[in-house]
């Protein structure tokens, strides 16, 4: 579990520019401008390529993934 | 009797509400008689056209047995091709866009882009893996709900089956009657009272000053508020209908002349078609592209991919030489915001700032009412004679 959370913020920190974001876990990273669509579609590829996780672009809501321990959540229930 | 316009279609409203509201308080399932009310209220939307009526209802029908054959494929050990599907789900719409080029009679019906866009949802989703239990009639309901049929806002259709299957009570249905007594209220206000004030504004203002630049400047003003009171107001008035039949349908309209920048104005502006576009178009390519490495960054991949979604959106409208201008416009607009959003420092630095923003409010007025004036064909029309 320890591996997949810092595999992701790994992934997230790259894919945002932001190196810190493991700091504020639940901080809402749409409404930070840190996410938008396109990150988040690349978050998706990246998670399929990392974990062999597919997510679908309609298949959570924003609200469901929108801070990093719910990105971790969402891709530890499907492993 | 044309939807939200002839008096009859709200005089046929109020019995279809008065009978929801008698099941809604009894705390009684709505599902089969919102589809009862829909076939109803669709048979009287093209009665007059015998040709229209079977046409609409040999669309339900393939659309129906497409659903079907997704699903079967989707559990079968040799599966179809989603893009054959999808393409032949398509197909009537695009034949229907261009064949009103050569007849304006070419056959269509009134909906057709709306029905299209929902039943594309669906085999999009089934594809996906996230349908597999919608019922025929439930698919049937959503395709023919008529507060949205034939002008949106666009259903998903999940949220649509989540809500039929949900038992309201008494207290949730009363919420939601309400809600909607109020969007029908505030809709009809802004589509017969704002529309009508913006369309006199259009016509007359500008003889009154002389049909100069500034004659020029006031129609398009006066053109893109009609815009928005018009659409908004039937948009509200369609959710407050569905409301009332205990459906949840999604806001369209959400203040979009408070907007900073082009993105923020689609977030605001026909939310339904955007937000459809966003999952459907935009991100499927963005997925397509990003995974197989088509483009050295993700700033062009999400560039090209606005492009690709906006003349999509432009000709959807219809394939003219206006339509087809306004999307690549759009387009433009949007990849420009967002390589200014990802490359450009001064930005990061002040984007926060009050004058900044106050500027960027400004600068995306203009862009988004010269688009208006585009899409009215203000502009190109003109310029060729």
């Amino acid at each position: 579990m320890a591996d997949i959370r810092q595999q992701i913020i790994d992934l997230v920190a790259d894919i945002t520019d932001e190196p810190d974001v493991a700091n504020e876990p639940d901080l809402d990273l749409f409404e930070e401008e840190i996410l938008d669509s396109m990150a988040a579609i690349e978050l998706l590829v990246a998670i399929k390529d990392e974990f062999g996780v597919s997510i679908a672009p309609t298949e959570l809501e924003r609200s469901e993934m929108n801070t990093l321990n719910k990105i971790v959540a969402r891709v530890s229930e499907r492993l | 009797m044309d939807f939200f316009v002839e008096p009859a279609f709200f005089v046929l409203c109020l019995p279809i509400v008065a009978v929801a509201f008698l099941l809604g308080i009894l705390g009684r399932p709505l599902g089969r008689y919102a589809l009862g009310a829909s076939i109803l209220m669709l048979f009287l939307l093209f009665f007059r056209t015998p040709a229209t009526l079977i046409y609409a209802v040999a669309y339900l029908v393939v659309s129906l047995g497409l659903y079907r054959l997704a699903l079967a494929s989707s559990n079968a050990k040799i599966k179809l091709p989603n893009a054959l599907l999808v393409a032949v789900q398509i197909l009537p719409l695009v034949a229907y866009k261009v064949g009103v080029l050569i007849t304006p009679d070419f056959p269509g019906f009134l909906g057709i882009s709306y029905i299209t866009f929902k039943a594309t949802q669906v085999l999009l989703e089934v594809h996906d893996g996230l349908i597999d239990d919608m019922t025929t009639l439930e698919y049937l309901g959503f395709l023919c709900f008529f507060p949205t049929f034939t002008s949106g806002p666009i259903q998903r259709s999940r949220t649509f089956v989540q809500d039929l299957r949900a038992p309201l009570t008494r207290d949730a249905y009363l919420e939601r009657f309400y809600r909607g007594a109020g969007w029908f209220v505030v809709g009809a206000l802004y589509k017969f009272v704002g529309a009508a004030i913006a369309q006199w504004f259009m016509w007359f203002m500008p003889a009154a000053v002389g049909h100069g630049a500034l004659g020029w400047l006031i129609e398009v003003l006066g053109y893109g508020l009609y815009l928005f009171f018009d659409f908004a107001g039937y948009s509200d008035m369609a959710m407050g209908l569905g409301l009332a039949l205990g459906i949840e349908v999604p806001r369209n309209f959400r203040a979009p002349f408070v907007a900073t920048d082009i993105k923020e104005f689609w977030d605001r502006w026909h939310i339904s078609l955007s937000t459809w576009l966003r999952d459907f178009v935009f991100m499927r390519f963005s997925q397509f592209a990003l995974s197989r490495k088509l483009f050295k960054s993700r700033v062009t991949t999400a560039c090209v991919g606005f492009m690709i979604n906006m003349t999509l959106m432009g000709l959807w409208h219809g394939i003219t030489l206006d339509y087809f201008v306004y999307g690549i416009y759009h387009g433009l607009l949007l990849a420009g915001c967002h390589y200014m959003q990802k490359k450009w420092k001064f930005y990061k630095q002040h984007r926060r700032d009050r004058w900044f923003r106050v500027t960027s409010w400004a600068v995306t007025m203009v862009a988004v009412f010269f688009g208006f004036a585009l899409f009215g064909g203000y502009v190109i029309s003109p310029l060729l004679g």
